[in-house]
């Protein structure tokens, strides 16, 4: 949905803005008056601030939109911390970011900037709400991560909010959990671990997997239905059913490599997680897979066999860039499938190959350290990071290759 | 020209089309199996067989009759429905299996085995176990007094090797070959003599198992080792039977003359009687009940893990269902089945409004947004989980909240976890990408002009995304959703942390029974009927929508 | 600092050779490497500080290798039996789950008297461990108590703090949650005692019918307050958050966070389970790790090294002879004797754990526990 409409007309102030907005200070008012134990002022003291602050910033004409909110923002934390201490000052911003934005994007108009100008009221209403929901959607799917990363400083050893963090004092905080993450081999054995099983444990399962798909993906497979009922059955069965199953396969298999071919315990011990990984992984790859294969168009594939490419080079220059974003996608499932499983290399690994969610899993259930919460931080970041570089490598190229964005 | 048409079309290799046509669909369909070969024989070797053995756990007993052979043939013949209670020959053989299995560390192997079916039974073999060597010195310590020679080792290995039982020999060795499992196999540098085989045959029998095991097991000569209590218990019950000691009489063989010793002392050896033994030893040995359940379990497969799956209980009157106070596998199909339903619609509701906005907004925005919906994909399970319970808990985050702005009383505080909420809600989000992804890639195929045209032929804005927009997507919900239901149905982490009583699933019910009570027979079973519902889903899943709309994003 | 590292290195080189040829020494008849399970978390730190490192010190050749897989040791080792690949040489087990590996041929069975070194006056092992001895296999280590704490700011006020095992059923005056553990092993038996059952009848009237339903019933009465524990971490986080006003769970647990965490928690001694914790060694060992094995085992059991052990966590050596010998804490310095949950100021009415009841009653009063736990 590109811009429809770029230019809108700013909403009647006294008829529209005011009123709008003096439903949002109520809604704030009520709750904060809640807390003071009268609602009912801070209903109505809230809707006169929301209509006054509509009307104030409304006068102000020639400044810059984000200036109008955190000055708002600011009058707001200082009205709160003098109210209410440091949760005062929290809330204050809270409130004051929410009203200076909602009140900005009333007055201009910008709310309908995005619908086409044919909309009703009602319409552009339903519109907004709309987004608010998904906008609730992903702070549901956020939030949680919050509290892991707040908590990761904690100064004691507990998942605890101490009295101290909550007021935000010097002493309530420490880096601690980071140098216990960072500077134990109880945790650096694990997480090196986890970095030697997953990439090649997807490197398996992306191999192999492709290829099936591809074969799946032509016509005339004899017994097609039955055959992907098998490579999805990994994903079927109850994880703790397959671990205790897999572990009776993999244990002699282990004596048999050792004995045989010489190999030594901690290799053979890699071997075998890397494996149960593997297939663990592989049905996340065929239906990703299978499903881009889909949409794939065969005669390109016939193209280049007419201009006398061989199979190979048919399949590495025509067919796999084009499946490139599912198997990427795949790959990422199964790596992910890897990296976080601790059911199964619970039973089929051994000491050496502790990962690091095995870690995490002694962790929790021997003694509840912060600890987890330091890795599981520094691994979201490490996500963010690596997630937006890709997403700026992407546009680059886009840029390069002269390709509008989207 | 007009020849060719009556002859077949001929292709560039000269040979007739229809032939070269069905030779390169042949090598098509050659080529697409030998793409999926590898994986297929992969998947096979190291997942399927491996769950299947597993999964055969579920039927398997063999147990019963591999640790008490004998004595399950020998029970055969009583019935449970009288209240008398086996007769002594049950027990004789019941000595001597026993003996054998205690030697070898399988007799309280079998006492937990049956305890799963009748309290107690795990006591009566691991004290049984003990007593055994007691109940064959009695006969021990009076021959030895009779004559010296039988508290030689060496004398014993000569008096009952010989020829001709390489038959018996060879029978012993499969019945302990199944007993431990191990094959057993070598030369034992002992044969028993078919002559005393003929004339002392429970001697023979229980000196043959020594002499197997002391070689095999223990790696020790036979003739150098003094022999078990049971083969003075054979011998002791040999000697009962008139006709042997008549045959005793006209024996001239090595050891003749101490059996001669023997039979003449035959008053001062004991009276056999091994089920006052037994009873001595554990009074549960004579009661019906404990020999109804062997009976009823001796079968080498059966259906009792299953039925106890279902809360029903195989007795010896036939099957029942289970005490009132024990049933709970039904409760907790029916409420995972539930859960996991519910899971699915939340995903549904909560997934479906987001991949819309992300099929629909342009492709930089959309592709930030997805960096959240990733994110927590990204986190630890484990993490997420001990996350949502700071949380949910009472003195949790969401309840401080909602206690500071006013809303909840501090002491009527909101329990939203250790019930099923907390696994609802805690579940939900960790599933809700593998409802999003499906569903924006359905999503995104679908052309936007079509809503747009709905609208422009008068459709209100309902109207087209009900009628237009909705059905199309729907492949994406029900991949979304097979696979957020199959995902949920199995998981036991996260109930397991934030789940309480009401909110765990039959997943932790099956690792309880791998992890802890050893009962992996039941877990077997738990898991194939698991196995068996989601695979039916799957099936009608195919048969609806197709396996093959399942998308994972890209 | 060139020059002394100059000078070390041949000194270095020096060692490393001693060491390698002390490895090569072993080799003769002893494995270099054990893996040892056990719990991780403090319990272990605690074993490696006591017993692995002092061992590894006379023994430069040797490597040990921890496996913290002890919460899964019955089912690992049995598959790993049935196997036949067994990769464990010395497992930390609680004393019920070594009569289990005891009953299904997993564990070894040894002679105390042969296998263990004998107190410094000469006392057998197997006197000076007496009756912990529970089963052939077993090799006590530690004897621990599953007792109650609970939140000293949360005791109502003008109440005097809870001092019996029956302020857990007691709602009227200690109202608040609670946290047990989700198993029915002592659980049933405090809810028997608390409800007026003299405590030699307790499993008596468990092994019964009715003492079953009496056990539940007594619980039916708390049960909207409990929350169900699994794991040994999760009462004190759920004492140290105020989710509980007092729950379950191990005394080290509590003497870890009333004195080194420093939680405003309270703990009570009544009615204390005394449990045991100690080896097993896996069944069917090749002999050269065997060898290892039990020459470890013979240092790790001695006076000396279990009483160590309690310098780092209060948890109370299994030999008699130990006793006298219990320290300070490592890093505290307080005296760790009155921590003991065999302290006799401690031990005044103790509840022994019955392991030959549970061992067959496990599975039927477990059924029916989960099933009420399920209503």
């Amino acid at each position: 949905m590109s811009v429809l409409n770029p230019s809108v007309p700013k909403p009647d102030l006294y008829r529209f803005t005011m009123p709008v907005v003096a439903v949002l200070g109520a809604i704030f008012g009520f709750i904060t008056g809640n807390i003071f134990g009268s609602p009912a002022i801070g209903l109505v003291l809230g809707a006169i601030i929301g209509a006054a602050l509509a009307a104030g910033l409304d006068r102000i004409t020639g400044m810059d939109r984000w200036k109008k909110i955190w000055g708002t923002a600011a009058v707001f934390a200082i009205a709160g911390l003098i109210a209410g201490g440091v949760g005062g000052l929290v809330g204050g911003t809270v409130v004051g970011v929410s009203m200076g934005w909602f009140t900005t994007w009333i007055s201009s108009g910008k709310y309908r900037a995005s619908v086409p100008s044919y909309y009703t009221a009602g319409q552009v209403l339903w519109h907004n709400t709309f987004l608010f929901i998904c906008a609730f959607v992903f702070f549901f799917l956020i939030a949680p991560l919050f509290p892991v990363a707040w908590l990761s400083f904690n100064a004691e050893d507990f998942f605890t909010f101490t009295p101290e963090m909550l007021a935000f004092k010097a002493e309530g905080y420490s880096l601690k959990h980071y140098a216990d993450f960072l500077g134990s081999d109880e945790w650096m054995v694990p997480l090196k671990n986890s970095l030697i099983i997953a990439p090649i444990a997807t490197i398996i399962s992306v191999s192999l997997g492709t290829l099936a798909a591809i074969g799946l993906s032509q016509s005339h497979v004899p017994g097609r239905q039955a055959i992907m009922a098998i490579l999805i059955s990994p994903m079927i069965v109850p994880l703790i059913i397959s671990a205790t199953g897999m572990f009776f396969f993999y244990a002699p298999l282990g004596n048999w490599l050792q004995a045989n071919l010489g190999l030594n315990q901690a290799f053979v011990g890699y071997v075998k997680v890397i494996l149960a990984h593997a297939v663990l992984g592989i049905p996340f790859v065929i239906i990703t897979v299978t499903a881009t294969l889909v949409g794939f168009d065969r005669s390109l594939t016939r193209a280049a066999a007419n201009m006398g490419a061989d199979p190979v080079t048919t399949f590495f220059r025509i067919q796999m860039p084009l499946i490139l974003p599912g198997v990427i996608s795949g790959g990422l499932f199964a790596f992910i499938t890897s990296f976080d499983e601790v059911v199964v290399v619970l039973f089929v690994g051994s000491a050496r190959q502790q990962t690091l969610p095995w870690q995490m899993f002694t962790g929790l259930r021997e003694q509840i350290s912060p600890t987890i919460l330091a890795a599981a931080t520094i691994l979201v970041t490490i996500s963010i990071l690596l997630l937006t570089t890709v997403e700026l490598l992407r546009r680059r190229s886009e840029r390069l290759r002269g390709m509008s964005p989207g | 020209m007009s020849d060719t048409t009556q002859e077949p079309m001929i292709a560039a290799d000269g040979r007739p089309l229809k032939q070269s046509l069905a030779r390169a669909l042949r090598r098509q369909k050659l080529r697409a199996l030998a793409l999926i070969a590898p994986l297929l024989l992969f998947v096979m070797v190291t997942f399927i067989i491996p769950i299947l053995s597993m999964l055969f756990r579920s039927v398997e007993n063999q147990i019963v009759s591999n640790t008490l052979p004998h004595t399950v043939v020998a029970l055969q013949e009583w019935d449970s429905a009288q209240s008398e209670l086996p007769d002594e020959e049950v027990f004789r053989h019941l000595y001597f299996d026993l003996f054998k299995a205690a030697e070898a560390k399988e007799h309280s192997r079998l006492g937990t085995r049956l305890n799963y079916e009748k309290t107690g039974l795990s006591s009566v073999f691991r004290t049984t176990g003990r007593r055994l060597d007691d109940m064959g010195e009695v006969f021990q310590d009076p021959l030895e007094d009779i004559n010296e020679n039988f508290k030689n080792g060496a004398f014993w290995y000569e008096m009952l090797s010989g020829e001709g039982g390489e038959e018996l020999l060879e029978s012993r060795r499969t019945l302990w070959a199944r007993l431990t499992g191990d094959s057993m196999a070598g030369d034992i540098g002992f044969v028993p003599s078919s002559q005393m085989a003929d004339m002392l045959p429970w001697t023979t029998r229980a000196y043959t198992d020594f002499a197997i095991w002391t070689v095999v097991e223990e790696e020790d000569v036979v003739a150098e080792e003094d022999p078990w209590e049971a083969v003075y218990a054979g011998l002791a019950y040999d000697l009962q039977s008139e006709e042997t000691r008549a045959n005793i009489a006209s024996y001239g063989g090595p050891g003749a003359e101490a059996l001669k010793d023997a039979v003449a002392n035959f008053d001062k050896l004991p009276k056999v009687d091994f089920k006052a033994a037994f009873a001595e030893a554990k009074e549960d040995w004579v009661t019906t009940d404990l020999w109804a359940t062997v009976q009823v379990f001796s079968a080498d497969y059966t259906p009792g893990y299953f039925l106890n799956a279902v809360d029903l209980e195989l007795t010896p009157e036939g099957v029942q269902a289970k005490p009132e106070n024990q049933q709970i596998y039904m409760q907790l199909f029916m409420r995972t089945l539930w859960m996991a339903l519910v899971i699915t619609g939340s995903c549904i509701v909560l997934g479906y409004p987001v991949a819309w906005l992300l099929a629909n907004l342009p492709m930089r925005t959309a592709n930030t947004l997805m960096i959240l919906v990733l994110l927590p994909f990204w986190t630890s399970l484990l993490v997420r989980t001990s996350a949502w319970k700071v949380l949910l808990q009472q003195q949790g985050v969401i309840n401080d909240i909602l206690v500071w702005l006013g809303f909840v009383d501090d002491a009527n505080r909101l329990i939203l976890m250790n019930n099923a909420t907390g696994t609802i809600i805690a579940m939900t989000h960790i599933l809700l990408p593998f409802m999003i992804l499906p569903l924006y890639s359905v999503m995104k195929t679908i052309p936007p002009s079509y809503l747009r045209a709905a609208k422009s032929l008068g459709a209100t804005n309902w109207t087209a995304f009900w009628r237009v927009y909705f059905p199309q997507s729907v492949p994406g919900i029900g991949a979304g959703s097979i696979l957020v239901f199959i995902l949920a149905i199995g998981y036991y982490i996260t109930p397991e942390i934030v789940g309480g009583t009401d909110g765990i699933f039959i997943s932790n019910r099956i690792a309880y029974h791998i992890s802890s009570s050893l009962n992996w027979g039941l877990a077997a079973a738990l898991g194939s009927i698991l196995l068996v519902v989601v695979l039916v889903l799957y099936w009608a899943y195919d048969k609806i929508v197709g396996i093959d709309n399942v998308k994972l994003g890209g | 600092m060139k020059l002394i590292s100059k000078l070390m290195k041949p000194i270095a080189a020096a060692t490393a050779i001693a060491s390698l040829s002390g490895a090569a020494l072993a080799d003769d008849h002893m494995a270099s490497n054990m893996t040892i399970v056990s719990w991780g978390g403090a319990y272990q730190d605690s074993q490696i500080k006591a017993y692995a490192e002092p061992y590894m010190e006379m023994n430069p050749g040797v490597s040990v290798t921890w496996d913290e897989s002890s919460a899964e040791a019955v089912a690992k080792l049995r598959a790993m039996n049935e196997a036949g690949n067994i990769t464990w040489d010395l497992v930390d087990v609680v004393a019920a789950d070594a009569l289990r590996l005891c009953d299904e041929g997993l564990a070894m069975e040894v002679d105390h008297d042969e296998l263990l070194a004998a107190a410094p006056d000469g006392t057998p092992a197997s006197d000076d461990f007496g009756d912990l001895i529970v089963s052939d296999c077993f090799i006590p280590q530690i004897v621990y108590s599953t007792t109650v704490g609970y939140r000293t700011d949360l005791v109502p006020e003008g109440t005097a703090a809870p001092s019996d095992i029956c302020a857990l059923f007691d709602l009227e005056t200690y109202p608040g949650k609670r946290s047990l553990e989700k198993r029915p092993i002592n659980t049933m038996e405090w809810a028997l005692l608390c409800d007026g059952v003299a405590k030699e009848d307790v499993y008596d009237v468990l092994a019964t019918e009715e003492g079953q339903e009496r056990a539940l019933a007594k619980l039916d009465t708390i049960r909207d307050e409990v929350i169900w524990w699994s794991a040994g971490a999760d009462t004190p986080q759920l004492l140290a958050d105020g989710e509980v006003f007092m729950g379950s769970t191990y005394n080290g647990r509590l003497f870890s966070a009333i004195v080194e965490q420093d939680q405003p928690i309270g703990m009570l001694w009544d009615a204390q389970v005394f449990d045991l914790d100690g080896w097993i060694i896996p069944a069917d060992l090749p002999e050269e790790r065997l060898a290892r094995v039990k020459d470890f085992v013979k240092f790790a059991t001695d006076t000396q090294r279990l009483a160590d052990q309690a310098k780092y966590i209060s948890y109370g050596p299994a030999r008699e002879s130990s006793a006298p010998l219990v320290g300070k804490h490592a890093e505290l310095g307080i005296d760790m004797a009155p921590h003991m949950p065999t302290d006799p100021n401690n031990a005044k009415n103790t509840f022994l754990y019955n392991y030959e009841f549970w061992a067959d009653y496990r599975d039927d009063i477990d059924a029916k526990f989960q099933a009420w736990l399920a209503q």
